[in-house]
């Protein structure tokens, strides 16, 4: 039996980020998680291995872009288990880091699932070869279990050939057609990786957009080029059924009408990436006062906290966006929460980056949202053909916008699609979280030639004087 | 007892007329049942009910314009029809806003007022739209600018108790520094910002639809920032105001004569040019009048330098725009930058910049209309002039009554800076002036 003062159930970004600054203050920790290093989902089958599949695709599709500036790289040689090696190897070098950071922070690592009795003691049930304490006796506890891939019950094919994003990662082969269930961003990014690497990709998705949530004018730049690197975008297009045959999967389609889906075509492979549902039901939760809302998240406040005073909860697991660094953010204010200090989790703006290429970012408000909220916003939008940067790089497929306060020229959410666009993003939300408004942008002096650029020339175009876009300012 | 309320119709569209009720009291409706013919900007659509029950009260009659969200019918629920669902409350904004200094507090069952649920396999599945907050969470206050503060001074306020949104910046732009909340907060503890505060506050409003229809509109930021503005300016800056007319006969003739002169110039001759003129020749005068009170250092600022503020109306509401060194313009210039920053203003290109940095202000509403008003002390300043419209008035001159063009003029001023004699003196050498523009060379 261990007692600790935080017990951190759950070990991806929130809960490892929440562990460890929950010892850098001093306090004692536990983390429990099944893995045999902390990094989650994020790490094990999300967010890193597929961005190092993706670096993978960028470069075969630059290699493939050369030939029109005069080099020619020839058709590529793809060794899969070469490439899953790599995969691999980016995972285990950055879980053996987390694991070693644990290790020094004396964090005490428990590898198992836990259960809770009651609201200050859990147990921990081990994985297979692992030991430890298997009761913990805490002050507080952070629950951080995520999320997993949802199949509906439609789509639930017992068949290897039916994959979540964990399967898909593991690039059992590339398929000649792929069936990818879902326009989000899981769907799409996988969708570009195996497209890349050979495969005929089909994208089916149920609403009339790739993308829903993001503005429409962004959207259109990437869904012009992925509508050139996948065989098909259907929209508004649902999948009723599949079956498992000898050949491949047979799926049907429920289309508007008039859409142009195919009748019931076959596919090699069938990636399924339609959303993921919150691991609530952590077991032994309902023994505490810990109370999950109608839509299956655990319900907190802007502390973190569960209706249980002892416990809180961060990350996937307690709502949208489902974005890692949320979860690392508000399993650091729970942990400052827990030391004492009155913070809360309220930022202005949590970016999301879809990793497609173009990359597709945004951050703050959203033009559809300050539409919806009736909010009287100015947009400045500058298109990546008129930046230097962008044409050196033949890639002028690109767009930045601000969405201003419309009295007080204030930044109140940044969007971009175009390569890079995800590491762009973070300008903004700085702008977005500081109050800065369209002036500091403009004043601020971005190194040329560099695609940062956009956004000072897109706070130019507020004011009708952009260098390299003749746009005058409109009574 | 459930309201049906009127839900999203669709992009864009926020309200409709009412063109037919489709049911009545004691009518037993279902759910997805068409309840109402609503016209929109776009289209005539049905709105179906999302509540199945018997109809016990119809809200609404044709003609009536409904907006989305408002109570439609009131129904008695069936068994099955289900409560809308209470807003989740993981982010209940602005809060912490009117909590007191805190302390860590211990309980938390106050702040998960939820829909209780027994802890069942309730796998659901959430459409993953990456970075989409779900819809059910509107914004505290949807139209308001955040406040120019970075993350760290937002946490300092917090943690101090302080509303970031109410803390005057003192830096470029109104941003705000840790000093500034820190300020703040000693203000409000020490209560000299109390009253402010209260009045920023308001009393505790009733539930007016009690008594009838009522409709709530989100107060836009320039209207917002005027409550605050003029509430604190108000509960501070006692105040006095000094009515006195002009005779602007002579004047008139002058402005008439002279009106197409400065049209061709690019601006047009008014009143307001004028008494621009006139107050910064008599801050000239009355250098008293050209100050900002400093209690905490317990000093006044004498400026030597003449920025006028000019009230401009505007869909948006007030703006005060300001013309600088007023003192070393003329009357024609004056009408070509009163002309330019009025529809700017209009226009919405004022820079906040342009709003700034004034020493005194002149409201004219004579153009709509009154006899006299007492103007609002615009805040750090210590007078504002307030022009009325003229009118021709029998005036008792060399023994007989003859009709005279009267300009009444009102002023109000920080009794704490100007005393009242001073007050009238000012006022009265402004209406000489206006009387005798002979007066602005040889004093002003």
């Amino acid at each position: 039996m261990t007692s600790v003062q935080v017990a951190v159930i759950g070990g991806g970004p929130g809960g490892y980020a929440a562990a460890f600054l929950a010892a850098d203050l001093g306090l004692t920790v536990a983390l429990i998680d099944p893995e045999a290093n902390p990094g989650g989902v994020c790490v094990y089958r999300g967010c890193i291995p597929s961005k190092a599949l993706l670096h993978v695709a960028q470069v075969i599709d630059e290699s493939r872009h050369a030939k029109a500036w005069g080099v020619d790289f020839g058709e590529p040689k793809i060794d899969l288990a070469k490439l899953r090696a790599f995969k691999d190897a980016v995972v285990a070098r950055l879980t053996g880091g987390t694991g070693q950071l644990a290790k020094i922070r004396k964090v005490q690592y428990l590898r198992g699932r836990a259960e809770i009795i009651d609201a200050h003691s859990l147990r921990v049930t081990f994985e297979a070869g692992a030991t430890g304490d298997d009761i913990v006796k805490f002050e507080h506890a952070i629950v951080a279990t995520g999320s997993t891939p949802a199949i509906p019950p439609a789509l639930a094919v017992a068949d290897p050939r039916v994959m979540d994003s964990t399967a898909a990662l593991d690039l059992p082969d590339i398929p000649k057609s792929l069936l990818v269930v879902g326009g989000g961003y899981i769907g799409l990014e996988l969708g570009t990786v195996y497209a890349r690497l050979g495969s005929s990709v089909t994208v089916v998705e149920m609403t009339d957009g790739l993308l829903p949530g993001a503005d429409r004018d962004l959207v259109d730049v990437l869904a012009k080029r992925v509508g050139q690197t996948m065989k098909a975008v259907l929209l508004k297009t649902r999948v009723v059924q599949m079956k498992a045959e000898p050949k491949g999967i047979r799926v049907t389609f429920e289309g508007a009408a008039g859409s142009d889906a195919p009748k019931e075509p076959l596919f090699d492979r069938v990636l399924v990436a339609v959303g993921r549902r919150p691991n609530a039901s952590v077991p032994g939760l309902d023994r505490t006062r810990v109370r999950v809302n109608d839509r299956g998240f655990i319900s907190v406040d802007e502390q973190m906290r569960t209706a249980e005073p002892s416990i809180f909860a961060v990350g996937d697991v307690v709502g949208e966006p489902m974005l890692a660094h949320k979860a690392s953010h508000e399993g650091r204010v729970a942990v400052e929460v827990i030391a004492g200090a009155n913070v809360a989790f309220q930022p202005r703006a949590i970016p999301a980056v879809v990793f497609t290429d173009p990359e597709l970012a945004w951050c703050g408000l959203t033009e559809a949202q300050a539409k919806k909220a009736n909010r009287a916003v100015a947009i400045a939008k500058f298109p990546w053909a008129a930046s230097g940067r962008a044409i050196t790089l033949d890639r002028t497929d690109g767009l930045t916008k601000l969405v201003l306060d419309a009295d007080t020229e204030t930044v109140l959410g940044v969007g971009m699609v175009g390569p890079g666009a995800g590491e762009l993003i973070a300008e903004g939300v700085l702008a977005v979280e500081m109050g800065a408004t369209a002036t500091d942008l403009k004043l601020a002096i971005h190194p040329h030639p560099t695609l940062t650029e956009t956004v000072m020339e897109s706070a130019e175009v507020f004011f009708g004087q952009a260098t390299h876009v003749y746009r005058p300012r409109r009574a | 007892m459930t309201d049906f309320t009127l839900p999203e119709l669709g992009e864009g569209i926020a309200s409709g007329d009412v063109l037919r009720v489709l049911v009545k009291p004691g009518d037993t409706i279902a759910k997805e049942q068409a309840v109402l013919e609503l016209e929109t900007d776009k289209a005539t659509i049905e709105v179906p009910s999302s509540i199945a029950g018997v109809v016990k009260d119809v809200k609404v009659k044709p003609g009536d314009k409904v907006k989305v969200g408002q109570a439609i019918l009131s129904v008695e629920d069936t068994a099955g029809a289900e409560k809308p669902a209470e807003k989740p409350a993981e982010k209940p904004a602005a809060k912490a806003d009117d909590s007191p200094p805190p302390a860590v507090a211990a309980t938390s069952a106050a702040k998960v007022p939820d829909v209780a649920r027994p802890q069942t396999d309730t796998q659901k599945v959430v459409d993953i739209s990456r970075g989409q907050r779900p819809a059910a969470e509107p914004p505290a206050a949807p139209d308001l600018p955040p406040a120019p503060a970075a993350p760290s001074v937002r946490r300092m306020a917090r943690e101090l108790g302080v509303d970031i949104n109410g803390v005057p910046g003192s830096g470029s732009s109104g941003r705000i520094s840790i000093d500034d909340v820190k300020a703040h907060a000693k203000n409000l503890m020490s209560g000299a910002g109390a009253a402010s505060a209260g009045a920023a506050k308001g009393f505790a409003l009733p539930d007016f639809s009690h008594w009838g229809e009522i409709d709530r509109q989100p107060m836009r930021a320039v209207r917002r920032k005027t409550a605050e503005h003029l509430a604190a300016a108000w509960a501070t800056i006692p105040h006095v105001t000094q009515h006195d007319l002009a005779d602007i006969t002579a004047l008139e003739d002058l402005r008439k004569k002279y009106a197409k002169q400065v049209e061709e110039a690019g601006g047009h001759l008014t009143v307001t040019a004028i008494a621009l003129k006139i107050v910064a020749a008599a801050l000239k005068v009355f250098p008293q009048f050209n100050t900002s009170i400093d209690i905490a250092a317990e000093e006044i600022i004498f400026k030597k330098y003449v920025h006028i503020g000019v009230a401009v109306d505007t869909d948006r509401g007030l703006l005060v725009p300001v013309v600088r060194d007023v003192d070393t313009k003329n009357i024609i210039q004056i009408s070509v930058e009163l002309a330019d920053l009025s529809e700017k203003a209009r226009t919405r290109k004022l820079s906040l910049e342009e709003m700034q940095g004034g020493c005194f202000s002149v409201s004219n509403l004579g153009g709509i209309g009154g006899t006299s008003f007492t103007p609002i002390v615009n805040a750090p300043e210590v007078a504002i002039l307030g022009i009325s419209r003229a009118r021709t008035e029998p005036v008792y001159r060399d023994g007989a009554f003859v009709p005279r063009l009267m300009l009444p003029l009102s002023l109000s001023y920080d009794h704490r800076a100007i005393d009242g004699a001073d007050g009238a003196r000012f006022l009265r050498w402004v209406a000489d002036a206006f009387e005798q523009p002979f007066l602005l060379a040889l004093e002003g």
